[in-house]
């Protein structure tokens, strides 16, 4: 079993983690164009890299972030997600 | 073929004819290129050349044919999908799959088995009747049959799950099958080399050159090759490939892992399907139980396997088959499915002419090998897309106009 070191709840199963995809910069609502709306939601390299993903703790509700390396399965950073601190 | 071996006994082995001819190098130019020696690469390359008479065309594979997905999955071919678009293509592979064994003149093991698709709650019930009436309307067998009936044909299934999710019906595929996976790829290489194909295994591309928006080369690790086609067929290297002429895509790539047991006596002739317990098994024709589950929950770019997967699904499994408990997994592995976000997969033409596209595969591709072959090589051949494919451009998200086929895909995601 696979385990994470989370700052503020320690080290924890990564079985309890939900997966929520990989952060991509949202457009705004109001003003975005249909093909920067499907650029958003479909288009993306998605090739091998370190990339900074949202995944919840299920037994806490907390949400962190976790900067993962898609090619060996090697989680780099762990940080709570809070607004803005996407890095 | 038996009597034929005996000659053999007397000669060195070396004299036996090989199955694949001995590698030449590379040419110069070649008038199509596919990337990827698997079923559908194979597939494609022996249309081109039996259909359409396109015989000067390599197939270029990193490493040996047949060695990605198409030997990894677990074999299950079926149509009863969900959408019309879905249920008219795969139907038509299925066809195919049937008249193989004597199109290659090699036994591919295409055993139909029927296949049940369980459910556990009201409101898979009420899709399974939903792709019942699709399945029906296309002229399908399928149909929704109750919980007695799954005892029946399937005696050692617990109809109950120890009280867990008990079957309250199944989607009853009768034309579900097996085949000899590796065996749909030999004869698919075999029958486009006896035309002039050449595959060149061990064979990795390194760069796809364009000038403008088309394609003009592709560059692989053992020199240049001139081309004015090129045909992307490798499922979880897809985005890697697209890369390589600036397409971006849908495709992302998660790991899709499977088992099998230790062989026993044959127990059950149908194949099995769970989605509220996320399994599938089937009984493979040397005894083994071939077993499925999910894809893994992360994307992930590798083929590891994992020991949470094989708890996972045993947990589930034993429910379902309460015996199995005794048994031991024999082997265990995974490939890099290429999940699309509406479970359909992303075929034809491209924005970069000569550059095709057949990519989105997840966890439903060798039950396609055969239409997806004849249909890309239609497309690449004529330079139209196939009527069959219209439905699964790349184009089709910034249009908004997905297909929806989550909801046949054989287990929860």
């Amino acid at each position: 079993m696979k385990f994470v070191e989370c700052a503020p709840i320690g080290r924890r199963a990564l079985s309890e983690f939900v997966y929520a995809g990989p952060v991509r910069k949202e457009p705004r609502n109001e003003t975005v164009s249909d093909a920067d709306l499907s650029e958003f939601l479909y288009y993306h390299w998605n090739q091998p890299a370190v990339q900074t993903e949202l995944w919840q703790h299920r037994p806490t509700g907390i949400w962190f972030y976790f900067e993962r390396d898609t090619a060996t399965d090697r989680i780099e950073r762990v940080y709570p997600a809070t607004k803005g601190a996407a890095q | 073929m038996p009597l034929g071996l005996l000659k053999y006994a007397w000669k060195s082995p070396e004299s036996m004819p090989r199955f694949f001819p001995d590698e030449t190098p590379l040419k110069k130019h070649y008038d199509a290129v596919i990337i990827g020696g698997g079923g559908h690469g194979m597939a494609c390359a022996y249309y081109l050349a039996k259909e359409h008479g396109l015989t000067n065309v390599a197939v270029l594979e990193k490493g040996y044919i047949g060695g990605g997905n198409t030997g990894r999955n677990t074999t299950i071919v079926r149509s009863n999908y969900l959408t019309s678009e879905g249920v008219a293509f795969y139907d038509e592979s299925l066809k195919l799959f049937e008249d193989l064994s004597d199109e290659f003149d090699l036994n591919i093991f295409y055993s139909t088995r029927g296949h049940y698709t369980l459910a556990h709650s009201d409101s898979a019930l009420h899709t399974m009747r939903w792709r019942a009436e699709v399945n029906k309307f296309h002229g399908i067998d399928s149909e929704v049959v109750d919980a007695a009936h799954v005892k029946k044909h399937v005696p050692y299934m617990d109809t109950n799950c120890g009280g867990h999710l008990p079957v309250m019906g199944a989607l009853y595929h009768a034309p579900g099958s097996v085949a000899r996976h590796d065996a749909v790829a030999w004869g698919y290489a075999r029958g486009a080399q006896s035309y002039g194909v050449e595959i060149h295994q061990k064979t990795a591309v390194t760069d796809i050159r364009t000038v403008g928006d088309r394609v003009t080369g592709v560059q692989t690790d053992r020199g240049f090759i001139e081309t004015p086609r090129v045909i992307s067929m490798v499922a979880g290297s897809t985005p890697t490939v697209a890369a390589m002429v600036g397409l971006k895509t849908p495709i992302e790539i998660f790991p899709l892992q499977a088992c099998v047991t230790e062989p026993v006596k044959p127990f059950m002739d149908t194949i099995v399907v769970s989605g509220s317990l996320h399994v599938y098994v089937s009984q493979s024709s040397r005894g083994e139980l071939v077993m499925g589950a999910s894809v893994d929950p992360a994307q992930l770019h590798s083929t590891r396997s994992t020991l949470d997967f094989v708890e996972g699904l045993t947990d589930q499994m034993v429910d379902l088959f309460p015996f199995t408990s005794r048994l031991k997994i024999m082997r265990q592995w995974a490939g890099m499915s290429d999940l699309t976000p509406d479970f359909a997969p992303i075929m034809g033409k491209t924005p970069i002419k000569g550059f095709y596209l057949d990519g989105g595969w997840g966890t439903w591709g060798f039950k396609a090998t055969p239409v997806s072959g004849k249909t890309m090589a239609h497309t690449v051949a004529t330079d139209e897309t196939h009527h069959l494919i219209q439905p699964f451009s790349l184009d089709r998200f910034e249009r908004f106009n997905l297909v929806g086929e989550k909801g046949a895909a054989s287990v929860g995601h």
